[in-house]
């Protein structure tokens, strides 16, 4: 557990350091949620109905874009080889890894999204509701991501091909992610379904993702 | 440490890397208190045989064996019970000196609320502690990481060229290190192509065989 929360630590201490790329992920949503009603026209109505939409695209594209940096630095410094030398299992690593990705760049992007409202003509008390879908589906983007991650660690450009492994594994994520925050902003579709589905899914992935990812890893020792 | 009988054997060891042998039928042991230094052309496999004891490499053939040592020390794996020092040195440069080996140490399975000022004076970075790592030469660099393996006691120490980039002062003081660490029943495999210092080290020369 110490080991567990020492990389933990460490990593999230990395992020928010120089360089680190903590808030880097809230603020390309933030843009991109921002540049849509340019894009789109003063449309009030349609804005309202596709935002869900505009919100989960910014956040899928937000998660993936520290991602491919997980594991890839470590790798490049050497700290991947000890990390594996130690006592503690690699699952558990990868997953302290993931979790402190997690914490640096979704945890931030959630908690501005009520703001986001503003722009997108979406009421601050359904935003509420976006926020806590997001909350509840971003896990299972950080721990989908990681096997991606994995994979690519040992190849030269790997963010490339991060986006392309990832982002079809993310679509149910993301069909009941928008199904549950539409619910939430214009109805009548119950809210309830798809947002269990949205927690399913998250709790899978966290049991998935970091064997999935140091099974990759290991397969990756070349 | 407790290393009465700890013994690290090879028998018939075999590693393939992308199709290409590079070696087999190696025959190797080393007992507490002794060192091997792996010597051989570029390419024989020095490297690759450190990595492969160390866990991160698979071997293709033959069998690998630590035996012996701590209570409870058969339920570990040999990478457990091994550091490797190998050309990166693992060291964050935006984290400072102190913190990158309070986090190695806590990693590696220390003991709770160990100290970490020992051994950063055993390779004479103490003055150091908060400068961040980013400010470091390759020989303190180098430094930082070998405190590593004085921080957290574990039996075997794999050393892959331990001596590149650390000037004569910093050598010998590693070359004490590496006496002391013997002394007490650890075990040192090295690879090198010059003397490191160790006294009296037994020798396996790759590439010779193939």
């Amino acid at each position: 557990m110490t080991a567990f929360l020492a990389l933990l630590g460490r990593d999230m201490r990395l992020a928010v350091r120089v360089g680190g790329g903590a808030l880097m992920g809230a603020l390309f949503y933030f843009t991109v949620v921002a540049m849509m009603p340019f894009a789109i026209g003063p449309d009030l109505n349609l804005l309202a109905r596709i935002g869900s939409a505009i919100l989960w695209l910014g956040a899928l594209l937000a998660s993936l874009l520290a991602l491919d940096r997980l594991f890839a630095t470590d790798h490049d410094d050497g700290s991947l080889d000890l990390l594996m030398m130690g006592a503690m299992p690699l699952e558990l690593a990868v997953a302290a890894k993931a979790i402190a990705h997690w914490l640096t760049t979704a945890l931030p992007l959630i908690v501005i999204t009520p703001v986001l409202g503003l722009m997108l003509n979406i009421e601050m008390s359904a935003m509420g509701w976006v926020a806590l879908t997001l909350l509840a589906g971003t896990p299972a983007l950080t721990f989908i991501g990681l096997i991606g991650a994995a994979l690519a660690v040992t190849l030269r450009r790997g963010g490339l091909l991060l986006a392309v492994l990832v982002l079809p594994l993310t679509v149910p994520v993301l069909i009941f992610g928008v199904a549950a925050a539409n619910a939430a902003i214009i109805g009548p579709a119950p809210f309830g379904p798809p947002f269990t589905i949205l927690c399913a899914l998250s709790l899978a992935s966290f049991v998935i993702g970091p064997f999935a990812a140091a099974a990759a890893l290991r397969q990756g020792l070349e | 440490m407790s290393t009465d009988l700890i013994e690290l054997s090879a028998t018939d060891l075999a590693c393939e890397r992308g199709g290409r042998l590079v070696f087999s039928g190696l025959n190797f042991a080393v007992s507490a208190g002794e060192a091997l230094v792996v010597t051989g052309r570029n390419g024989a496999g020095k490297s690759t045989l450190l990595r492969l004891i160390a866990g991160l490499l698979r071997k293709s053939g033959g069998r690998l064996d630590l035996t012996g040592g701590a209570a409870g020390a058969d339920e570990a794996t040999t990478a457990e019970q091994s550091h490797y020092l190998g050309h990166l040195d693992a060291v964050k440069p935006a984290l400072s000196v102190g913190e990158n080996l309070r986090f190695w140490t806590t990693y590696l399975g220390a003991p709770r609320g160990a100290p970490i000022r020992p051994a950063l004076e055993a390779v004479d970075l103490a003055q150091l502690s908060d400068l961040p790592a980013a400010y470091l030469s390759a020989g303190q660099r180098r430094r930082l990481s070998i405190a590593r393996l004085v921080a957290v006691p574990r039996p075997l120490w794999l050393l892959d060229e331990p001596t590149s980039a650390l000037d004569t002062q910093s050598q010998d003081r590693l070359a004490a290190l590496m006496r002391n660490h013997r002394s007490r029943g650890g075990m040192i495999v090295a690879a090198a192509h010059g003397p490191i210092g160790l006294d009296d080290p037994r020798e396996l020369k790759l590439g010779a065989v193939t």
